[in-house]
């Protein structure tokens, strides 16, 4: 039985073409799946230059979002809602015992809190927002994202 | 021809590697010393100069093993030109991407932190590699060996993820940050898959080697288990982004996949004893105790793996230090003692025996480097379960105070790490030697054949 589907170079060869017609449809699923849609009242310009910002400062080196990211400082997901804009803008112009001052400019740190403000509103990072179902899955409690 | 292209590759990775642990000796001090160290050696361009040093290892000495190991294969001078300009292309962009780092230079990604333009050397100098396999492969006949599947896995795969890694240039993609990240984890997830074939490859050609058994590469259940392996490089990837609000049939379907894993974990343990006993035949010979080892990890890697793939326990395991453990079992234990096991294949096949003295020192790496692991293994999951529980039991604790907690496990893996560092250099620096003493390689016709290589 095995060797019938798995030891003819045919077969083989069949094996591989299916798996990557499969991968590739599943590719594109991924590329056109629904994600969740955020007002940004006219800041989507401003926050997409806060994400170039995040990105050229390599804050993710330290900082996670959704978890994704390094571990010496914290997950910035929703310290939006969490913490307050004034207050991750105060951290960010004068960085902390571990973290360094950057000398960003004001227009550089609004543009990184509109972009921090866009994460928040795509969703919750920490697991008391979680709920486990029976057969292992996690869903947010109070959004239902699904 | 290719031997000297393999030997340069990997002479390459040798010196990445050992760069890589000093970057990374450097990034457990930080750890310890967060506030002394913050300006002298800011962690934004430590942890990329540590990652992509590791990354740069394992690409060089995997390309390196498949040099080795198709050579004799395109001896003409066209070929030598495109397998020089590969090596040229890949260097090029690795020392100017280190540069940018310590300049302070980035604007990529997490892993790709560099500047994207730099990413076209690294593209193209696999499509050269693409094409060098594709002569290779164009002179054989008969039924392909698993190797070589997975070798043509490893750079399809590479080329198709390392693209849609730099998705996120397109406004589609990068103006929306839940389908960036869920993208960009969709290509790391695939991207790691592609270079664990290009290494599982190159260990298998060893193995069936030192065998001296040519089946084994061709028998239907090992086939059965690479087309697993090939479906989980596929669509495992979505159990890095449980939490971030995706479709849930991504989020299903890595959970599922995920657990496809059970099969191999289940493939192990039944052959445990089998292993066993075929590692005590071998165990005179130095790649097969790589082998042996890499083994280990691969185990204990993968049982982890799983439960981290479980939702329910990826919740409280998730942006915790448990997925640094995971990653640093699969870099160290698994991937570079893979690595190794074939450097030092190539080494006593195409360059002769290594003194007693370079022996000596490739086994006390191996001890120290891998008890080392462990420690710093242990070390990373009781960081990550004590921030998991800190955080579940005070959810309002500031990081610092969480992270001050955490001090004696920070300690525990800043001492280990650099027990890791002496072991490699122990490993990697005889290796580097004698790559670099032997410009010239021994013909074909006078390298070792299985036989010998047992009586090494």
């Amino acid at each position: 039985m095995l060797h019938r589907i798995f030891g003819s170079p045919h077969a083989q060869a069949g094996i591989y073409a299916s798996l990557f017609i499969a991968f590739l449809l599943f590719t594109g699923f991924v590329y056109v799946a629904d994600v969740p849609a955020v007002p940004l009242d006219g800041k989507q310009d401003l926050a997409i230059q806060g994400k170039g910002l995040w990105q050229q400062h390599n804050c993710s080196s330290c900082h996670q979002l959704y978890g994704l990211g390094g571990y010496l400082g914290p997950d910035l997901t929703n310290v939006i809602s969490e913490k307050g804009a004034p207050y991750a803008k105060a951290i960010m112009q004068g960085g902390t015992g571990t973290m360094p001052n950057f000398k960003l400019s004001e227009t550089e740190l609004t543009a990184l809190v509109a972009f921090l403000e866009h994460a928040d509103q795509t969703g919750k990072a920490s697991r008391q927002h979680f709920r486990i179902d029976g057969f292992g899955q996690i869903h947010l409690k109070t959004t239902n994202h699904e | 021809m290719n031997r000297r292209l393999g030997s340069l590759f990997l002479a390459t990775g040798l010196v990445f590697l050992l760069a890589g642990v000093f970057f990374g000796v450097l990034g457990g001090l930080l750890y310890l010393f967060p506030q002394e160290l913050r300006d002298l050696l800011p962690f934004t361009k430590l942890r990329p100069l540590h990652v992509s040093s590791v990354v740069f290892w394992i690409l060089f000495a995997a390309i390196g093993g498949l040099y080795f190991y198709t050579s004799g294969s395109s001896k003409t001078i066209r070929s030598y030109t495109l397998g020089h300009l590969h090596y040229l292309l890949l260097f090029t962009a690795a020392i100017t991407i280190m540069g940018c780092y310590v300049a302070g230079i980035f604007g990529g990604r997490e892993y790709w932190e560099y500047p994207p333009v730099l990413a076209i050397p690294i593209a193209i100098s696999f499509v050269l590699l693409g094409v060098h396999f594709y002569r290779h492969i164009k002179k054989t006949k008969g039924p392909w060996p698993i190797y070589r599947w997975m070798w043509l896995s490893g750079i399809v795969f590479f080329i198709l993820s390392f693209t849609e890694s730099y998705l996120w240039v397109l406004p589609y993609f990068g103006d929306h940050l839940v389908r960036d990240m869920a993208v960009q984890w969709k290509s790391y997830g695939s991207l790691v898959g592609s270079w664990n074939m290009l290494i599982n490859g190159g260990a298998f050609y060893v193995m069936t080697r030192l065998s001296g058994d040519d089946s084994l590469a061709r028998k239907p259940l090992t086939f059965a288990f690479f087309f697993l392996g090939l479906f989980n490089l596929m669509f495992n990837w979505g159990h890095h982004i449980y939490a971030l609000p995706v479709s849930s049939t991504i989020r299903y379907t890595a959970y599922i996949v995920s657990m496809t894993e059970l099969l191999i974990l289940g493939r192990i343990i039944w052959t445990w004893r089998s292993s066993l006993s075929e590692a005590r035949k071998n165990a005179a010979l130095l790649p097969y105790r790589f082998l042996i080892v890499a083994d280990g990890w691969i185990f204990l890697n993968l049982f982890m793996a799983i439960l981290m793939s479980v939702p329910a326990i990826n919740l409280y395991t998730h942006g915790t230090h448990i997925t640094v453990a995971h990653t640093m079992g699969a870099t160290i234990g698994i991937n570079t003692m893979l690595l190794l096991a074939s450097a030092t294949y190539a080494c006593i096949r195409f360059y002769g025996r290594f003194s007693t003295a370079a022996q000596k020192s490739i086994m006390r790496g191996l001890y120290l480097s891998n008890g080392s692991l462990v420690v710093f293994w242990v070390a990373l999951i009781g960081a990550g379960l004590g921030k998991a529980v800190l955080e579940v039991q005070s959810p309002e604790m500031p990081h610092a105070q969480i992270m001050q907690a955490l001090q004696p496990w920070f300690v525990a893996f800043a001492v280990s790490g650099t027990g890791i560092a002496v072991g490699v250099a122990l490993m990697a620096v005889p290796i580097l030697r004698t790559l670099l003493a032997n410009q010239k390689a021994i013909p074909e016709s006078e390298t070792l054949k299985s036989k010998e290589l047992q009586h090494i």
